[in-house]
């Protein structure tokens, strides 16, 4: 932390006047002073355009200004063309309900009854890495400031996780880091955790993904955007002090400074107080209560840079701020420290002259500090001063919106055909395949022990599900259930899903099976699906092998929303996840967000009536290229499942007025691990037994044992119906030509799982495999 | 507090077979410090035992009329000091103290962060440190109700199981020996942790009260499990309600 190396200072601009200030007056004329744009991340034909733009050369300030708003991360410069077809594939009838598209800090969905609902799903992997805990700490912390951001109460957080292998050292690290930083900053926060995600695999060894969604729930009349507008109307900024942290590569920026005691390496994680949030969300959401602020935006990746030139770019007129007003933790920092820094806790609002009282009286509450910087203008210019002097005089638009955008090269990897072409069936890897009764129990057991399919308690147990008391389903169903209306049961479900092995195999499909999984899940739950949100964790868009993974996953999910009738509003794209020239398997993060009507209604992912029929819906084929099987066997290769876009759209018809009409008390997809995994699951949900046949199934579908337990073939579930409702099901089910085989009942008494050909199984040590792998490795 | 949602009346109505309308003038209030978090679900709990909900703020200075109180769970001020060491300076606390230790024995229930504020605050004996584990832990909680005569647990059965959420970091009750006997003797162990001991809390206490029964703490929440589908999977989901319920009997009987 920045405060050990400065002392608790509590700095004020006053003493802060030991900087040599480059202002636009002297950049104009010193137009051959050397700047660090390269070091901070520019590229020449950047820095040009930067001089281009200016007319001039830019003053530090702006230099830093436009370095970090032009930075990937913040420009979306690399994806941004493909990107688009989030906003083209769309049709009006998807539009219906989406009350702010992408663009904003997060999409806004229509839920009826005049409620609202924003969501959204972002990355923070590299600072994951660095340092686990305060970087997965403040990727929630980010998030959910951008739900607030929107006018939103946030309402629930998840976490999908990708670590290395889990048996390398570095990996405890991490896991330990991340998983504790999450719990630490959300559960201070008071926002249930209701699901997430967890994957290891040795492709995320040096990188590993930390991605974040939050969800928030509002009024239609509460939504808030982010824009500065209505001349005189003054802009402040609330929250944590502005300190040293977060900033990249600023010690180039000691070329501003004359002063050689300033502390000499900042750190670029940012460190997380959400003690500090959890006021900053009560102390907002007063604020919108009472209509005092014109336009919010949250202060993220590049600070007061990116929250002054959006808000005045997307406002209706210019901004002119002084700089010095800006309360700081280290009095030391120079202004584009000042400029860059992400120190987390921060919000940058617009007040009318008449509501500054209100706003002051709602700070005071709370103790939260703020100050005053200084008002909306109507000259179109973006201002910034230095006591008085102007360091700082762009257009905003030029900083906000108007960066470079780059048409990346891109081709099919030479080595794409080889890999798709080496299937699992045949290779090395799958010799011995298990098809005795007893081989074939061991296999299951050994498939719900493994890393990727074991249960995920030892992370969830230490989240809090219940606060909020609205938390309807979470960990380990399918999707994560809140309600919104406690008179109503109106609620949301949200899941997220991706295979990184199905993506390198196939980006295009391979993205489109991730939103079909999260799409399945929502559906399962009985929820229908409404929204997307993404985010896109690839290698390095230079690669031009990447590149196309980039550009195929992009057109294979915009492709597939528009085929599932779901629009994109929002996410996150993060670039450069590689160790050297070995990027991560293409992890397009798909979250989808359903509606319930009323959440009572939600399916569990577990059966618990005896003598109830297990019905298994869809078709099995011998799908096992990329499956965990085969992960676990060491084999990648070959081709992903099938996509069938249409099957999904109508199983999740079938689940959802199966929810509707209670015609099922327990669904869960199948997906990873196949129905294997997915029985195991569902049996141990609730500790129910089974007995299982699937003779009709393997004969109908041409498969043998292995293949129907371990195939991961997409479009389909078990649910388990009560008898007086089979005939209404299954009457259902053949109305829609959808198949469906009633494979077994449910076995309340045995405490076993019985399926005919494999040896009986143990409830109790499943549960025992399932749940000792993580304790196993991280105690 | 004033635009609280108007939920649970049928609710609690059906729970408990009698209409609780008429008990609508007692109130209870539910306090707020800078960092809590279970405000909303204590609302929500005092609602649905059929109680008018009071909200409180840690800067008042008065505590109105209300005929109760309850300290919620979070992270008041963070934590970061010790749990409950800087919320007991609040202005509201030492009327809440006054009132606790008056005649009149105003009742008092602190939860998880809230029975941290009651140790700091010496209305009850002993204190929590990090959980032996080390790890937050958020679990649904089995608990034996040991002594059903306090003002929050007399609608339960001496000896009673009941199944509540427990989400807590720093959960480990500590005391001497001499204080563990003496509340032992005193019957002032008033929940015990059953089958599970989840943070290492000396003796398997899970929650104690003063010697006049009024002010009752605990690490486990009642208050999130009040309403079924919406709490702990076992047994009814709502069997915390019986916090509110009691007490609500208890000032309902005073008042007559």
């Amino acid at each position: 932390m920045t405060e050990t190396t400065t002392g608790l200072t509590a700095g004020t601009a006053a003493e802060t006047k030991k900087f040599n200030i480059d202002t636009v007056e002297n950049a104009a004329k010193t137009p051959d002073v050397e700047l660090p744009w390269a070091e901070l991340g520019l590229k020449q034909n950047e820095f040009d355009e930067v001089v281009k733009v200016l007319g001039r050369r830019p003053t530090g300030a702006e230099l830093a200004m436009y370095s970090v708003m032009w930075s990937e991360h913040c420009s979306y410069k690399s994806s941004k063309n493909h990107l688009r077809q989030f906003g083209e594939k769309v049709t009006a009838e998807m539009k219906k309900d989406m009350l702010v598209g992408i663009g904003e800090n997060a999409g806004v969905t229509n839920l009826g009854d005049g409620w609202a609902v924003t969501f959204k799903i972002e990355s923070h992997n590299s600072p994951s890495f660095v340092e686990p805990y305060q970087g997965a700490a403040t990727g929630i912390g980010g998030i959910v400031r951008d739900i607030i951001s929107m006018g939103a109460r946030p309402v629930a957080v998840m976490d999908p996780l990708r670590f290395g292998a889990i048996d390398h050292p570095d990996t405890a690290r991490v896991m330990h880091g991340a998983v504790a930083g999450i719990g630490g900053y959300g559960n201070s926060l008071g926002l249930p955790n209701i699901g997430g995600e967890m994957v290891f695999d040795s492709v995320y060894q040096g990188n590993p993904l930390v991605n974040a969604l939050a969800v928030g729930v509002m009024r239609h009349e509460d939504i808030r955007l982010a824009n500065a507008s209505g001349k005189g109307n003054k802009v402040v900024l609330f929250g944590a002090r502005t300190g040293g942290d977060g900033i990249g590569g600023a010690s180039v920026l000691a070329s501003e400074s004359f002063d050689d005691t300033k502390p000499s390496k900042r750190p670029a994680v940012q460190v997380g107080d959400p003690f500090a949030e959890k006021v900053l969300i009560e102390c907002c959401l007063e604020l919108f209560k009472g209509s005092l602020v014109e336009g919010i935006q949250d202060l993220g990746a590049a600070g007061i840079s990116c929250a002054t030139s959006e808000l005045a770019s997307n406002g209706d007129g210019g901004m002119q701020v002084e700089l010095t007003s800006v309360l700081l933790r280290d009095p030391t920092l120079t202004p584009g420290e000042i400029l860059m820094s992400e120190s987390q806790e921060r919000m940058m609002a617009v007040v009318t002259p008449e509501n500054i009282a209100a706003f002051e009286a709602v700070m005071d509450k709370w103790a939260v500090e703020y100050s005053w910087l200084g008002e909306v203008t109507d000259t179109g210019r973006l201002i910034i001063t230095w006591e008085g002097e102007v360091i700082v005089d762009v257009d905003p638009r030029t900083v906000a919106h108007d960066g470079p955008v780059y048409d990346r090269p891109y081709a099919r990897p030479e080595w794409q055909d080889a890999v798709q072409a080496d299937s699992f069936t045949g290779s090395v890897q799958d010799a011995g395949r298990p098809s005795a009764p007893a081989e074939l129990a061991a296999a299951v057991t050994e498939l719900v022990a493994s890393p990727n399919m074991c249960s995920k308690a030892w992370i969830t147990q230490q989240y809090d599900r219940y606060v909020g008391g609205n938390t309807a389903m979470a960990f380990p169903d399918d999707a994560g259930v809140v309600r919104v209306d406690e008179e109503t049961g109106l609620g949301v479900a949200l899941a997220t899903d991706a295979n990184g092995r199905y993506t390198y195999l196939d980006p295009y499909h391979g993205a489109q099976l991730a939103l079909a999984e999260a799409y399945r899940n929502v559906a399962t739950s009985g929820a229908v699906p409404m929204a997307v949100s993404d985010c896109l964790n690839f290698g390095s868009p230079e690669d031009p092998d990447v590149m196309w993974q980039l550009a195929e996953a992009i057109r294979g999910l915009s492709d597939a929303c528009m085929v599932l009738g779901i629009p994109v509003t929002g996410g996150n794209v993060s670039l450069y996840n590689q160790t050297g020239t070995t990027p991560i398997h293409p992890s397009p993060v798909v979250a989808v967000l359903g509606k319930f009507d009323d959440v009572a209604r939600r399916t569990p992912s577990g059966w618990k009536e005896d003598g109830q029929a297990i019905y298994l819906l869809g078709t099995t084929a011998a799908e096992l290229d990329g499956s965990e099987w085969s992960n676990m066997r060491g084999h990648l290769g070959g081709l992903p499942p099938k996509v069938d876009l249409a099957a999904e759209r109508a199983l999740g018809e079938i689940l959802i007025n199966a929810s509707r009409d209670g015609m099922v008390d327990a669904a869960h997809d199948l997906s990873e691990g196949g129905l294997a995994a997915a029985l195991v699951e569902s049996s141990l949900r609730y500790g129910v037994g089974a007995r299982i046949a699937l003779q009709d199934v393997l004969d109908r579908d041409g498969v043998d044992l292995f293949t129907a337990l371990f195939s991961e073939t997409q479009g389909r579930a078990i649910v388990s119906v009560p008898r007086s409702e089979e005939i209404r099901f299954t009457d259902m089910c053949t109305a829609r030509g959808f198949a469906h085989a009633r494979i077994g009942v449910v076995d309340a008494e045995s405490g076993t799982l019985e399926i005919t050909g494999v040896e009986t199984m143990d409830l109790a040590a499943l549960r025992e495999a399932h749940e000792g792998t993580l304790p196993k490795y991280f105690g | 507090m004033t635009e609280l949602p108007l939920i649970g009346e049928a609710v609690a109505v059906a729970a408990h077979g009698s209409d609780l309308r008429q008990l609508n003038g007692a109130k209870i209030g539910v306090v707020t410090f800078p960092g809590t978090l279970d405000d909303r679900d204590a609302v929500r709990a005092v609602r649905l035992a059929g109680a008018t909900p009071v909200a409180l703020w840690h800067a008042d200075t008065t505590l109105g009329d209300v005929d109760a109180v309850v300290i919620p769970g979070g992270f008041s001020y963070g934590d970061y000091l010790r749990a409950g060491a800087i919320s007991r300076f609040a202005p509201l606390m030492s009327k809440i103290i006054d009132a606790a230790n008056s005649e009149a024995r105003l009742p008092v229930l602190g939860i998880c962060n809230g029975f941290q504020i009651l140790t700091e605050s010496h209305l009850l004996p002993g204190s929590m440190i990090k959980n032996d584990h080390l790890k937050f832990m958020c679990r649904d909680q089995v608990l034996r109700v040991e002594n059903n005569t306090t003002d929050w647990t007399r609608d339960y059965a001496a000896g009673q199981e009941i199944t509540v959420p427990l989400k807590n970091q720093d959960g480990q009750y500590i005391a001497d020996e001499k204080t563990l006997d003496a509340l032992e003797a005193e019957g002032r162990v008033v929940f015990r942790y059953v089958g599970f001991n989840p943070n290492g809390s000396r003796r398997d206490i899970a929650g104690i009260s003063n010697a006049a029964g009024n002010v009752v703490g605990l690490m486990p929440h009642p208050e999130h499990a009040v309403e079924a589908g919406f709490g702990p999977e076992e047994g009814s989901g709502t069997e915390g309600l019986g916090f509110f319920t009691s007490v609500l009997n208890k000032i309902v009987g005073d008042n007559k």
